[in-house]
């Protein structure tokens, strides 16, 4: 059964939609440290925002518009993630020993960074990378 | 130099960092080969220096993220968990080695390594871990990784034993975690020393003992113990022979360790009737194993009960408790990991040669393979535990230990299975060395003489293990300690 592609409500609220849903899922993933939210939340909000693109188009024109290899993706979350926590032997303190300071930043004024961000980004973007693929995994098999 | 302090965490930070690294080419079988063997090797080697201190310094701990002992994630790293940690490493050595020469290309380009690696991490890690939620999730790890290497491949029968296996293992694992609920509730706290140490001061109330034998159902279950073994015979038929080897030997002695650790540091108090039930179940698994080693003809299968057989001695020494026993079920714990590759690979070059796993396929191959035929012998006699090989010190301590506690039933049950388990295996050298040679159509049997090099030495590291049990010993003994006296594991952890 091919649909034909007459979804132009449906498309045309996506496009507004998937950018309220992604600046959601980056407040949802930033707040984590002091209020509910994080990675986990973050990267399937992200991937939601995804998920809604891939229902009003199809998976190639996702492709078009973002080129990404999500399993790549995953290894690069992983890849942060242990990195972060590996950081600490270089210090010769317990893995996964965070450190945290404050900066002035250009725009930001003085801000407090912490490693724990990193390791956050970590599991970001691992949980966009699996979401991802199992979905376009399934959506491409017959 | 000065003290390095992560290092009980480096035979887990090893292979997780190379299976990660890995994740980026899963195509170059290359790059996969070559990077997955340096993170084994350096496991090794890791694992090498972890035990040297271990050996000098006691006891080594390292609390992640620096938070102290009971509120944080410790991963301590006592004599027992570094040589479980060191010989399942070099046994993962010698089957990706082994895996290299036999498997298929389709495998190798679909993550074979990346989940041989994660497997690693979740062993290596559920063997040092000191928290008891972190234990479920190093569980989970190398659970997930075994998920992807039965299926790898997904020939029909791989698809229904698989899903079997999943169904099993996610109920266990659903079963852990209310065991584990169950626990934080009465003791609350989940890091294992400290759990201990509640335990004792709570005396032990009835729900201590519902929740040993809750435990023992749940590592019953990954562990293959009688009545709870009824998955494995037919899950570990499904998957090809390199990772039938890296699953009999390693995954169900994780569940071994896990009942051997739970019940030498927290249940320890009221062992009337926990360890009773324990040592029951060992000697049924026993007889159960054998019956099902002597009634197939088919190689694999034989091999797959007698890994019930191993479980149920080694847990038959956890359950007698006395100092002989369980110095014999560690080290018959480590032989068994051993020589349970060593058989699987060898069986697998036989399987290879006749393309066919039925001992009627198979007869005459020491004719055109001496070598495979006497290393497989001297494979089977340290299975069985003929005296100068690696199987004999560790049934002789555990069935000196077994007297000492006063029981005759078991060590009996286990001599006589020690005999049961030598007809098992030499009915296949009979079998599939001696009597006439038959035509041979293995794909594979080109292969027979280059994969017989990682097997014999797998065979040669029992020899040694066999031989030289006299500079072992001290090793066994401080594995052993803080399983007769928590006090010195609980002290080590929580330093006070």
């Amino acid at each position: 059964m091919k649909k034909q592609p007459n979804d132009l409500i449906l498309q045309t609220v996506t496009t507004v939609i998937s950018f309220i849903i992604f600046l959601f899922s980056i407040h949802l993933f930033f707040a984590g440290h002091y209020t509910p939210g994080g990675g986990f939340i973050g990267g399937l909000m992200t991937a939601a925002a995804l998920v809604l693109l891939l229902l009003a188009y199809d998976i190639k024109t996702l492709n078009t518009i973002l080129p990404f290899d999500y399993r790549l993706m995953t290894a690069a979350g992983l890849l942060i993630a242990v990195l972060t926590g590996a950081g600490a032997l270089l210090f010769n303190e317990p893995f996964l020993t965070h450190a945290y300071d404050y900066f002035e930043l250009p725009l930001l004024g003085e801000t407090s960074l912490h490693t724990a961000v990193l390791f956050d980004i970590g599991v970001y973007l691992t949980v966009i990378g699996v979401t991802m693929t199992i979905i376009q995994t399934i959506g491409e098999s017959e | 130099m000065t003290q390095m302090i992560n290092l009980p965490l480096l035979p887990i930070l090893i292979p997780l960092l190379s299976a990660v690294l890995l994740m980026f080419f899963p195509k170059r079988i290359k790059a996969q080969r070559v990077i997955s063997m340096i993170g084994i090797a350096g496991t090794i080697i890791a694992a090498i220096v972890l035990a040297a201190e271990v050996k000098a310094n006691g006891i080594q701990t390292v609390n992640l993220g620096s938070w102290p002992a009971p509120y944080g994630i410790p991963l301590v790293s006592d004599m027992l968990s570094v040589l479980l940690v060191l010989t399942s490493s070099i046994l993962t050595f010698f089957v990706v080695w082994y895996a290299m020469i036999y498997m298929d290309e389709s495998y190798e380009r679909f993550f074979f390594y990346i989940g041989v690696m994660f497997l690693l991490t979740g062993i290596n890690g559920a063997f040092t871990t000191g928290d008891i939620f972190n234990l479920f999730v190093f569980f989970e790890v190398f659970l997930i990784a075994s998920y992807l290497l039965i299926v790898l491949g997904g020939k029909s029968g791989q698809l229904r034993e698989s899903i079997k296996y999943l169904l099993i293992n996610v109920i266990s694992s659903a079963l852990f975690v209310t065991a584990v609920a169950y626990l934080y509730s009465v003791v609350g706290t989940l890091n294992m020393a400290d759990i201990s140490q509640r335990i004792d001061e709570l005396g032990s109330p009835g729900i201590i003992t519902v929740i040993a034998i809750f435990f023992l159902i749940v590592f019953g279950l990954k562990g293959a113990i009688f009545p709870l073994y009824f998955w494995l015979p037919g899950s570990y038929s499904a998957p090809p022979i390199p990772i039938l080897a890296l699953f009999g030997a390693l995954l169900t002695k994780v569940g071994v360790y896990s009942i051997l650790r739970t019940y030498t540091l927290f249940f320890y108090q009221d062992q009337g009737y926990t360890h009773q039930i324990l040592g029951v179940l060992a000697l049924l698994s026993i007889v159960v194993g054998v019956i099902g080693a002597i009634a197939y003809r088919d190689v694999k299968t034989i091999i797959i009960y007698n890994i019930v057989i191993a479980v149920g001695v080694i847990l038959y020494g956890v359950s007698a408790m006395t100092p002989a026993a369980l110095e014999g079920a560690v080290f018959y714990l480590l032989h068994d990991m051993v020589i349970k590759a060593a058989l699987f690979l060898l069986v697998g070059i036989m399987m290879a040669i006749a393309g066919a796993s039925h001992l009627n396929k198979m007869g005459g191959m020491i004719r055109d393979y001496p070598r495979i035929g006497w290393t497989y012998l001297v494979a089977a006699f340290a299975l069985a535990g003929i005296p100068p090989l690696s199987g004999f010190i560790g049934k002789l301590l555990i069935v000196q230990g077994g007297f000492e506690a006063g029981d005759m039933v078991g060590p009996i049950i286990i001599l006589l299975s020690s005999l049961l388990v030598l007809y098992s295996a030499m009915k296949i050298f009979m079998n599939g060395f001696w009597g006439t040679p038959k035509e041979y159509h293995g794909a594979k049997a080109h292969l027979a003489n280059r994969l017989w090099v990682p097997a014999a030495g797998l065979v040669l590291i029992a020899i040694a293990y066999g031989v030289g049990s006299e500079a072992v010993y001290p090793f066994i003994q401080m594995a052993v300690e803080p399983l007769i006296d928590p006090a010195i594991y609980i002290e080590a952890v929580l330093k006070e």
